[in-house]
């Protein structure tokens, strides 16, 4: 279709214009790869223990090195992107529908709908986040469906606040009055009017919030809940080889760490050029 | 001194090209603008949107953005290169020799701070006050610029200030340290007739009294023909045609002058000469009926059934101040109330097209957003069509069959085509949703005629509206309004963001458009001039009343009510006769 063309060629030239972008998403694909292919690419079985190869470090065989159990860290960190991509995520599209949801309720209708949405994320909002995570996974139970549903449960404020604020700006804007004449509910005016426009805004929050997420599921896997072991984690393998640092095994912490940062910092700089890229009125 | 009052020229403006960086490459804004002005002379730089004349004010104040730089030229201020000193030097050069009035007063005042603080430190930054003495020095200027009760007005915040009060706030700023040359980008957009006449007034007589020289931006020619000594016209950057202001209008050599002014509606034009220049060189989409003006149509509408009867009308809102009393038990005395439309009556015939003139505030705008079935009434009646539709709320009028025979064409063609729609799209909506064509084939069909009917070229409609110019975007919203067929249109100061020239394409489409479609329009506005040209009748509103109403002609010429005469009278003219 003619909307295509402009479309690629207007992704050429945001990321022709700024490199970081460029940059963010070319990590941003990689780990996309890694996170489809992982077990496909992975040299070697994550969960195969090998005692005589216990605690080598890094070399050609593995680039990594191994874990106290023999198990090689290189393919173990790769296979890990799949779960905490996956975590990260679901928890980010869960918040995202159920906030964005709310926030446009609440900034459209205003009134009793916008004060129960505004009272309750600011309570949720009232809690130190990663501590409200703990204990939502210690009481629902040590599982990763319920890591994604607390991670979702800390995030939704963010989204309900950006939705909220962008509706509400917009909801006498010019289009919504002839929305209205033109027979539009107002379901209709926030779904297909409203909703599309507020889309800019609610990119750069879902970019950042990708990188809170992985850290967040990490940091719970590290104190121990949610993802348990042997799994290959991110955050438990960080936690794993904490223990050996002291004892000079430094690979074992550092290289998971290492793909952890790199992935956080890849969604934080994804940002902008989502944004770029969703919004028509930088197409000229 | 004496040596620069005898300087006939003393802001020389040589081949100046300024050029941006764009994504499409580098565009050029202006190219080889060269003019000078003398000391005490007012000249008035005219253009539509895009004809350089903002370029070449910020330029000369170096406050271009970065993606802009002169590429060429020389500005000469005095004998100071003003392209060629430094940053530190310009900023003292600014505000004490050379300052500006800008567009958006509001905007251009710092919204936290009151305005005499704001004046203040101006006069402390040029060291025209020391701080014991600025507080008085900043009341002065308040007084000067005619605030009433400056001592308390010194506290007020912008927010506090009507529109026309932050222009006088950032005139007193403009010129407390007595700058030598003002420079005003169309300092009365946004302001109504009469306190654009108050504010132009004030501007001429500071000027004057201290024998300032003043460059006047504006795309009004009226205004400029009012206030200015000679006019320099610009189109796509380049200056067209420089000239007194008596021989510009009486002789104006190039015919892109003589195509803006015979655009600009005067209280004798006739619709069809707003476009007899321009029709000469592209010709607008319908040839017939150029030649009949709305009046041709007076004596038709009389044989007419009425459409519309508003009866007693009334719109009451709380007064945002009174909010809080809400919680200390009802609180609906008569002060904290406010009559927006206040029991105003009229009738419409089928057909016909009736003027609604007032200034901001006056009601205008709430009266067409009832009758539109977008708000509701506080009480009265509507009745339209055999029907009273206030007994339809507005909540659900929406999706009532009634919805398709009201439309309405909005002020800001730009606000009001959802940035993510194409021009297609926005056409379609109500195809859809009210006449439920779900056709495809049908419903492109349908929207091609549209497109025909309204002069959009077919290639436009995959467009967003940012990729389409202003009067682009007029059809568009045109073309949407009349999709359904609507017996009543309500045109809410359809064409007050647009250039003259376009104005008056746009004002002849919707001229032949009620021929053809036979509409019935309520044309709202603020300019008296451009609904003569429309309606058969007006009705002047004020505070929320009806103050006059009668053939359009016969208001405009001899009005009877003292706030009709007021709001004529602030009309800036430029007939020879009346210079």
């Amino acid at each position: 279709m003619n909307t295509v063309a402009p479309f690629i060629r207007h992704v050429k030239y945001v990321m022709s214009e700024n490199l970081v972008t460029l940059f963010a998403f070319g990590l941003f694909i990689g780990l996309v790869v890694l996170a489809f292919l992982g077990p496909l690419i992975a040299p070697y079985d994550p969960l195969a223990t090998n005692a005589v190869n216990a605690l080598r470090p890094p070399s050609w065989a593995h680039p990594f090195g191994t874990d106290h159990l023999g198990r090689d860290v290189f393919s173990r960190v790769i296979v890990a992107t799949q779960l905490d991509l996956g975590i990260a995520v679901a928890a980010v599209g869960i918040s995202f529908i159920i906030g964005s949801a709310l926030g446009c309720a609440a900034g459209f209708w205003g009134g009793w709908i916008d004060r129960i949405v505004g009272r309750v994320t600011d309570t949720v909002m009232a809690f130190p986040l990663f501590v409200l995570a703990m204990g939502i996974v210690a009481s629902l139970g040590n599982s990763v469906e319920n890591i994604i549903y607390a991670t979702a449960i800390i995030n939704l404020p963010f989204y309900s606040r950006v939705a909220r604020s962008e509706v509400a700006i917009r909801r006498n804007a010019g289009y919504v009055q002839a929305a209205k004449l033109s027979g539009c509910s107002d379901v209709r005016i926030l779904v297909t009017q409203l909703f599309p426009n507020i889309l800019p805004p609610m990119m750069v929050q879902i970019s950042l919030n990708m990188g809170w997420a992985i850290l967040n599921a990490a940091g719970l896997s590290f104190i121990g809940l949610g993802v348990r072991p042997p799994d290959a984690e991110w955050g438990i393998m960080v936690a794993e080889g904490a223990t050996y640092i002291v004892s000079g095994e430094w690979w074992l912490a550092m290289f998971p760490g290492l793909v952890l940062m790199l992935a956080v910092f890849c969604f934080n700089l994804l940002g902008d050029g989502l944004r770029d890229l969703v919004d028509p009125q930088r197409r000229t | 001194m004496s040596n620069r009052t005898n300087n006939p020229s003393f802001l020389a403006v040589e081949n100046l090209s300024v050029e941006f960086k764009t994504r499409n490459g580098r565009v050029k804004a202006i190219s080889d603008v060269s003019f000078t002005l003398s000391k005490g002379e007012v000249v008035g730089i005219v253009g539509e949107s895009g004809s350089g004349k903002s370029v070449t004010a910020y330029t000369l104040m170096r406050l271009l953005d970065q993606a802009g730089a002169p590429t060429d030229g020389t500005a000469k201020f005095d004998g100071i290169s003003l392209l060629d000193i430094s940053e530190p030097e310009m900023r003292e050069l600014r505000g004490r020799e050379v300052s500006m009035i800008f567009q958006n007063p509001r905007a251009a005042l710092n919204p936290i701070r009151p305005v005499g603080k704001q004046i203040e430190d101006v006069l402390i930054k040029h060291v025209r006050a020391s701080r014991s003495n600025a507080r008085a020095k900043a009341i002065e200027m308040l007084d000067k610029v005619k605030i009433l009760d400056p001592e308390s007005r010194y506290w007020s915040y912008p927010f506090e200030l009507s529109g026309g009060m932050c222009q006088r706030v950032m005139i007193a700023i403009a010129v407390a340290c007595d700058p030598r040359l003002i420079i005003a980008d169309e300092p009365t957009t946004g302001l109504d007739v009469t306190t654009q006449k108050i504010t132009m007034d004030l501007i001429q007589d500071l000027t004057r009294s201290r024998g300032m020289s003043a460059i006047l931006i504006t795309h009004d020619l009226g205004l400029a023909a009012q206030y200015c000594d000679r006019i320099i016209v610009m189109q796509d950057g380049k200056i067209v045609e420089q000239a007194p202001v008596r021989e510009l209008f009486n002789s104006p050599s190039h015919p892109y002058t003589q195509k803006l002014i015979a655009a600009s509606p005067g209280p004798y034009s006739e619709l069809a000469d707003l476009t007899r220049i321009a029709s000469t060189k592209n010709t607008p989409p319908s040839k017939e009926g150029i030649s009949k003006s709305a009046h041709r149509t007076r004596s038709d509408f009389l044989k007419h059934e009425s459409l519309l009867s508003v009866r007693n009308l009334v719109k009451v809102f709380k007064k945002s101040g009174a909010k809080g009393a809400r919680w200390l038990g009802s609180n609906t005395s008569d002060e904290s109330l406010f009559r927006a439309v206040d029991n105003i009556s009229f009738d419409l015939k089928q057909g016909e097209s009736l003027g609604l003139v007032g200034e901001s505030g006056c009601g205008k705008s709430t009266t067409s957003s009832m009758i539109t079935r977008l708000m509701d009434p506080t009480s009265g009646q509507i009745i339209f069509d055999g029907e009273d539709l206030t007994e339809f709320p507005a909540k659900e009028f929406s999706r009532l069959p009634q919805r398709m025979k009201i439309q309405m064409v909005f002020q800001d063609a730009h606000d009001s085509l959802n940035p993510r729609y194409t021009a297609r799209d926005a056409i379609a909506e109500p195809l859809i949703r009210l006449q439920k064509l779900k056709d495809k084939q049908k419903l492109d069909a349908r929207i091609s005629e549209l497109a025909e009917q309204v002069g959009l070229p077919k290639h436009l409609l995959s467009r967003f509206p940012h990729q389409l110019s202003g009067g682009q975007k007029a059809r568009v919203g045109i073309a949407r309004a009349i999709s359904v067929n609507p017996k009543l249109l309500i045109l809410d100061e359809p064409t007050s963001a647009l250039d003259v020239s376009v104005q008056a394409v746009v004002l002849l489409l919707l001229d032949n458009l009620r021929r053809e479609l036979g509409m019935s329009y309520i044309f709202v506005s603020h300019d008296l001039n451009v609904v003569r040209l429309l309606c058969e009748r007006v009705i002047v509103m004020n505070k929320g009343q009806i103050v006059e109403t009668g053939i359009s002609d016969e208001v405009l010429r001899n009005p009877k009510n003292s706030y009709t005469c007021e709001l004529i009278s602030a009309i800036p003219h430029f007939e020879p006769a009346r210079l």
